[in-house]
């Protein structure tokens, strides 16, 4: 049996015990010194990979966990018509809009109203950094949903997509009035696939879950969504600009 | 007689509180270790346990018992891991680099002791494994952690990646691959 030698993918699937049948590779390694020092270098790499330590959690890790995520777990039970997110946008979108329309028609603004353009926008930030948060949250959860043979019921995700379609058309239309076409590109992507799942059956079978992800997925948007939150919480935290600079304006 | 999974989530379904709170305490421990497997990082893995456990919640009406209720689990950490991974990627360069110019050069001289000797290697040795995981594609990183270390199957993993049995045992080689050239120079005993 020594002409032929056992690739490295089936030592690989023997290590793990996903060979299917073990005993020709067992007879052959018996006999094959060549093939018996390979399976020895990979047995040894496993076993070093397995010294690398985890960070130790005690007995009571499990509730400490428990405790960390009881109120948040509580909070979802609560109605829906007093869940921030479904009253939040409305009130982002006001702001936005009366933030815009000043940045609009006030590009250059006197010092003296250089502070308070600075505590708008700041707002503006989190408000655009919220709903990119929660429109994340909706696409993770139809990414996640379980695969099974029944239909699945999407009617939460699609009440929090519908919610988040108006605050989102907003936002798309002043980054393209802004010119910012990156973001207004991202958001237009968003848009549809909200749309998308607002406009989709509350029980949906496999079929329509797989088109959903495959939408979420050849778009790219969840990474495209984080990529826009991170460089929004960089504006966020970055520091006040000066008086030159405020007056440009500071994109999304 | 400890409840099962099963049944406690069954329970949980029906809206029973403590139910869930079983299934986190149960679990917690398990999600960590791969999470931070996954992630490298201790941070990272402390919020994917939390928001692993949140997602779960959300989506319990959803489960069906086809697979085991830490499989469905493990497939809501590892992909909420994955995301973290992507979005932490971006700025991996920059904290290297610092990494590496705050490095005494004490550090790379020889230890006198034996027993330092080997503190000295093995710790090389964790730094290179550690090194060596960060390296892998985000589809090696998860099929070999899901096999290697939380002993599911190929096929279970192939059916929680999103995956054919054939790119899932690709990826599984793949990873070993780049750990053997890795980790090979440092562990096999010269000739």
């Amino acid at each position: 049996m020594n002409e032929e030698h056992i690739s490295e993918e089936q030592l690989v699937l023997f290590y793990y015990g996903e060979a299917g049948d073990a005993a020709p590779i067992d007879s052959h390694l018996s006999q094959c010194e060549r093939c018996r020092a390979e399976y020895r270098a990979v047995q040894t790499v496993l076993n070093t990979v397995d010294t690398a330590p985890v960070p130790e959690r005690g007995a009571e890790y499990g509730t400490s966990v428990w405790q960390r995520i009881e109120r948040k777990v509580g909070a979802r039970k609560k109605s829906r018509w007093f869940s921030w997110w479904i009253w939040a946008p409305a009130s982002v979108a006001m702001l936005a809009l009366a933030f815009w329309a000043g940045r609009i028609t006030h590009r250059v603004e006197a010092p003296s109203n250089v502070a308070g353009g600075q505590v708008r926008e700041r707002i503006l930030l989190v408000a655009v950094g919220d709903h990119l948060e929660r429109s994340q949250m909706v696409l993770a959860e139809i990414s996640n949903a379980p695969a099974g043979r029944g239909k699945i019921d999407i009617s939460e995700q699609q009440q929090m997509a519908e919610d988040l379609l108006d605050s989102n058309r907003l936002y798309r239309q002043t980054a393209n009035r802004t010119g910012d076409t990156a973001v207004a590109n991202v958001l237009d992507d968003l848009e549809r696939v909200l749309l998308e799942i607002a406009n989709s059956p509350a029980q949906i079978d496999q079929g329509q879950l797989s088109d959903l992800r495959e939408q979420i997925k050849d778009r790219g948007l969840l990474f495209k969504i984080r990529v826009i939150g991170s460089k929004v919480q960089q504006e966020e935290r970055a520091p006040a600009p000066k008086q030159e600079d405020s007056k440009q304006g500071t994109k999304l | 007689m400890e409840e099962s999974d099963g049944a406690a989530v069954v329970r949980a379904q029906a809206g029973d509180g403590d139910a869930f709170r079983v299934l986190v305490e149960r679990h917690s421990r398990s999600v960590f270790r791969l999470a931070y497997r996954m992630t490298g990082h201790e941070q990272d893995a402390e919020d994917v346990v939390q928001e692993t456990f949140l997602r779960a919640y959300k989506q319990l009406s959803h489960y069906e018992s086809r697979s085991s209720f830490s499989t469905w689990l493990y497939r809501i950490a590892s992909n909420y891991s994955l995301d973290l991974i992507r979005m932490r990627k971006r700025h991996e360069d920059k904290r290297e680099a610092s990494t590496e110019e705050g490095r005494s050069p004490l550090d790379t001289v020889a230890a006198a002791d034996p027993a330092q000797d080997r503190l000295v290697f093995s710790n090389e040795v964790q730094e290179r494994v550690h090194r060596a995981m960060k390296d892998l594609s985000d589809l090696e990183r998860s099929a070999f952690v899901l096999r290697h270390f939380e002993g599911l199957s190929i096929e279970d993993i192939g059916g929680m990646l999103g995956t054919s049995l054939n790119a899932t045992k690709h990826s599984i080689f793949r990873a070993v691959q780049k750990l053997r050239k890795q980790l090979e120079p440092l562990v096999t005993p010269a000739a």
